[in-house]
C-alpha cells in the first residue's frame, strides 16, 4: 500500500468512526433513562375499585376530551379521545374493575423507538409526546408492549394520543385528575418507591385479599403505574408474557454492533479490494517510498 | 459525422446543442406509446395520484385500513421492508466486482446499482406517503430531534447515506450520457469509497429493518420471531437481491434487447449461473440459521395449525425448494430452471417480509389488517413509476451497453480497471 492509499484508508476509517460515535452516544443516552431513579407513579388497587368511572370522566374533563365510554359489557381499549378506560372482569362470581391507561414505563419502548425524540420522558417520569417533532412513523405504536399510543388516522395533521399522567398538574404540586376524582381511594399518586412500599405493606397486612405480586414492579423493566389485585393478573386482561427486561434492552445489542461495523467494514473492504486488484505490488511500493 | 474533442483530448459524441436542449430532447418519449405495460401502468399511476390527493386531504384513515392495532400497512411492509431486501443485489454485486475484482459480473453492475438506487428513492417515497406528518421528515436528519437510541433513526440515516452512495456509484454513467469527461473522472475516483461505505451501510440497514421488530417480539408469531431476526434479514437480503438480479436480468434481456450490446448478451448466461451458485450457498446458510432459531425456541408442536403450515410453505416451499432448484439448475447448466428458482426465491423473501411485518404480526387479532384496494393501487403504482424511470435511464444511458469510446480510452490511459 502506498502513502496515498494509506491516507485514503484513514479517511474512510475516520469518517465511519464519526458516524459510529454518533450511534454510540445514542446507546449511552438510552441507558441513562434508568438513572432517573424515582419517578412519580400511580398505584392502582383493583380490590378497591367499584367501577364508578369517576376517573375516566375526570380525565376527559381535564383534557377537553368527549364523554368517555363507560359500557361495562364490552372490553374497551383506550382511544385517541379516551385516555383511560375501566374494564369489568367477572372472576369467581366477583366483578373486578381494572383501569387501563399508559403505564409510563421506567425505560419506555416508545421513547427509545422514537427517531425524532417527539416521544420523551419528563424529568418526573411522565412519558409525553411533542407534536412539533413527530413525523408520524408510528414506530412507537409497533414497539409499545401495552399497545397504548393511539393515532388520529382521520386527521390530515394527526397526533399521537395517550395518557400524559397530567404532568401539567403534577408539575405544580397537584395530583393527576383521575387520582383526585377517585371516591374509593383506589388510585394513589406518589413516588414510585413509596408506592411499591405501600403496595407490599397492603399485601403483607392482608395476604388473603391480594396475590403476592405488584404488576409493574418488574414487568417490561418496571413501570410507574403499579397494580394490586386479588386474583392472578392474567385473569384481568394483563399481559404476563412481557418479561422483566426493559424494552430498549432488546435493541441495545444491535445498536452496539453498529459502530463496530461502520468503523471496521469499510476499512476491511478497502484492504480486500487492494489485495485482490493485483495492481499494487507491495514490494515495489516499499522500494519507492521506503 | 463530426466529432468534438474535449479538453482532456478525448473524442466525444457529436453534441452541437446546449445541455438543456440535450436534456429536453432526452426527456421526449421514445418507442411506441401504446405498449401493454404503458396501457396498464398509466391508468394505475393516475388512479394512485387521485388516491393520494384524498390521503393528504383527509388523512391516512380515508384510504387505508390502518388501525391502532396495525399501525404499519403494505406501503411499509411491501414497498419498504420487502422492497429494500430486493434492492440488496446492488451492494452484493458491488462487493463482488469492486472489492473482490470478479470482472465476470461487471456487465450486471450498472443496471443493478441503477435499479437499487431507484428502488431506494421510490421506497423512500412510499415511506413519506405512509408518514402521518411527512413534512416533519427532516427532523431526524437536520437535528431537530436526534432519536439516537432508535433503530429507525439508524435505518433512516443509513437509507439517506446509502441513496447518496448508490448515486455516486452510478454517476459515471450519467457523466458518460451527458458527455462530461472531466466530471466523469472525478466521479469515477469516488466509486470505491462509495462502494465500501455502501456495503457497510447496506449490511446495517438490511439487518436494521429486522431489528425494528426486536421490540415487537410478543406481537409476532413465535415462528417468525427470534433474536436472530437482524441476521436473518441480512443474510436473506443477499439471495433476495441476487434473485431479483436474475429475474430482472432475464426480463431486461427481452425488453431492452435494443439497448444491450453484444458483450452484455453474451455474459448473461455465465452471470446467471454464477449468481445461482451464490444464491444456493447463502440460502443453505439461511436455512441452517432458521433451523437453529427454530430448535432454540420451539418443538414440533408449534408446526401444527394454520400458522405452522404457513411457515412450512415459506421455509420449505419457497426457500428450501428454490435452493434445491438452483443446485439442480447448476448441475444441468439450465437457465430456464435458474429463472424458475429465481422467481420462487423472490416470492419466498416477499412472503417472509410480509409475514414478519403484517401476516404473523398480531396473527391472533380478531380484526386483522387487510389492505384496501386503494392501498394496493398505490403500492403497485410506486413499482410502476420506478420501472418508468428505470426504462427511461436504460434506453438513454450506457447501462446495458459499453461506455462510450472516449470513456474507455480515458480509463485505459489512466490504467483503471473499472
Amino acid at each position: 500500500m502506498n502513502r496515498r492509499g494509506f491516507f485514503k484508508l484513514c479517511g474512510v476509517a475516520a469518517g465511519s468512526t464519526a458516524l459510529a460515535t454518533r450511534a454510540n452516544a445514542g446507546v449511552a443516552r438510552a441507558s441513562t433513562v434508568s438513572s432517573k431513579d424515582d419517578p412519580y407513579g400511580i398505584l392502582i388497587d383493583t380490590t378497591k375499585c367499584v367501577g364508578c368511572n369517576s376517573c375516566s370522566e375526570a380525565c376527559a374533563e381535564a383534557h377537553g376530551l368527549p364523554e368517555p365510554n363507560t359500557d361495562e359489557d364490552v372490553l374497551k381499549d383506550t382511544t385517541v379521545t379516551q385516555w383511560t378506560v375501566i374494564n369489568k372482569f367477572a372472576v369467581e362470581d366477583e366483578d373486578i374493575y381494572v383501569k387501563r391507561q399508559c403505564m409510563h414505563c421506567i425505560e419506555p419502548a416508545c421513547v427509545s423507538a422514537c427517531l425524532t425524540e417527539a416521544m420523551h420522558k419528563n424529568e418526573d417520569g411522565a412519558v409525553v409526546w411533542d407534536a412539533d417533532r413527530c413525523m408520524g412513523c408510528r414506530y412507537c405504536m409497533v414497539s409499545c408492549p401495552f399497545d397504548i399510543p393511539k393515532y388520529e388516522y382521520g386527521s390530515n395533521n394527526p397526533k399521537v394520543q395517550k395518557c400524559i399522567r397530567c404532568f401539567e398538574l403534577t408539575e405544580v404540586g397537584k395530583v393527576p385528575a383521575c387520582v383526585d376524582a377517585c371516591p374509593e381511594e383506589a388510585i394513589t399518586f406518589g413516588r414510585r418507591s413509596e408506592l411499591l412500599a405501600e403496595g407490599h405493606k397492603r399485601i403483607a397486612e392482608s395476604p388473603d385479599d391480594y396475590v403476592n405480586h405488584i404488576y409493574g414492579e418488574r414487568e417490561a423493566g418496571g413501570t410507574a403505574m403499579l397494580y394490586l389485585a386479588s386474583v392472578p393478573f392474567e385473569q384481568l386482561g394483563f399481559r404476563t408474557d412481557l418479561g422483566t427486561r426493559s424494552y430498549p434492552e432488546y435493541t441495545k445489542e444491535f445498536l452496539y454492533a453498529v459502530p463496530f461495523l461502520l468503523a471496521g467494514v469499510p476499512a476491511a473492504l478497502l484492504g480486500m479490494s487492494r489485495a485482490t486488484s493485483g495492481k499494487h505490488d507491495d514490494s515495489i511500493d516499499l522500494d519507492q517510498e521506503g | 459525422m463530426s466529432t468534438t474533442t474535449s479538453d482532456l483530448g478525448l473524442e466525444l459524441a457529436p453534441r452541437r446543442q446546449g445541455f438543456f436542449r440535450f436534456l429536453l430532447s432526452q426527456l421526449k418519449p421514445r418507442g411506441r406509446l401504446l405498449t401493454p405495460f404503458n396501457m396498464i401502468s398509466i391508468p394505475v399511476m393516475l388512479l394512485a395520484a387521485g388516491i393520494l390527493v384524498i390521503r393528504f386531504a383527509d388523512g391516512l384513515g380515508a384510504v387505508t385500513n390502518l388501525s391502532d392495532a396495525f399501525p404499519w400497512g403494505i406501503w411499509k411492509a411491501f414497498n419498504v421492508i420487502a422492497g429494500v431486501a430486493f434492492a440488496g443485489g446492488a451492494y452484493v454485486l458491488c462487493f463482488m466486482v469492486y472489492v473482490l475484482g470478479l470482472k465476470k459480473y461487471e456487465p450486471a453492475v450498472r443496471v443493478t446499482v441503477l435499479s437499487g438506487f431507484l428502488a431506494y428513492c421510490f421506497y423512500a417515497g412510499a415511506l413519506i406517503l405512509e408518514l402521518g406528518k411527512p413534512w416533519e421528515i427532516m427532523n431526524p436528519l437536520i437535528g431537530d430531534g436526534f432519536g439516537l437510541s432508535s433503530v429507525l433513526f439508524l435505518v433512516a440515516w443509513h437509507f439517506v447515506l446509502y441513496i447518496t452512495a448508490a448515486f455516486v456509484e452510478f454517476s459515471p454513467a450519467i457523466a458518460e450520457w451527458a458527455g462530461a469527461p472531466r466530471l466523469r473522472r472525478v466521479l469515477k475516483g469516488m466509486t470505491l469509497g462509495a462502494v465500501v461505505l455502501g456495503i457497510a451501510l447496506s449490511m446495517l440497514h438490511q439487518s436494521g429493518l429486522g431489528a425494528l421488530f426486536l421490540m415487537a417480539g410478543p406481537k409476532i408469531h413465535p415462528l417468525w420471531f427470534s433474536e436472530f431476526i437482524p441476521i436473518l434479514f441480512f443474510v436473506s437480503s443477499i439471495f433476495a437481491g441476487l434473485s431479483m438480479v436474475i429475474v430482472e436480468g432475464s426480463i431486461s434481456r427481452k425488453v431492452f434487447n435494443g439497448a444491450m450490446d453484444e458483450e452484455h448478451r453474451k455474459s448473461h448466461r455465465a452471470i446467471l449461473l454464477g449468481l445461482s451458485r451464490i444464491c444456493a450457498g447463502t440460502m443453505i446458510a439461511y436455512l441452517m440459521m432458521q433451523v437453529i432459531a427454530f430448535v432454540h425456541g420451539h418443538d414440533g408442536a408449534s408446526l401444527t395449525g394454520a400458522m405452522g403450515a404457513w411457515w412450512l410453505v415459506e421455509i420449505l416451499g419457497f426457500t428450501a425448494l428454490p435452493c434445491v432448484l438452483f443446485i439442480v439448475a447448476l448441475r444441468r447448466q439450465h437457465l430456464g430452471l435458474v429463472r424458475i428458482a429465481g422467481v420462487m426465491t423472490v416470492v419466498g423473501v416477499l412472503l417472509n417480509r410480509l409475514n414478519v411485518s403484517l401476516i404473523a404480526y398480531r396473527w391472533d387479532h380478531p380484526n386483522h389488517y387487510v389492505p384496501t384496494w386503494m392501498e394496493v393501487v398505490v403500492a403497485v403504482a410506486i413499482i410502476f413509476a420506478q420501472i418508468w424511470v428505470l426504462r427511461w435511464a436504460i434506453t438513454r444511458m450506457p447501462v446495458l451497453r459499453r461506455s462510450p469510446a472516449w470513456a474507455e480510452t480515458d480509463d485505459a490511459r489512466r490504467g483503471l480497471k473499472h
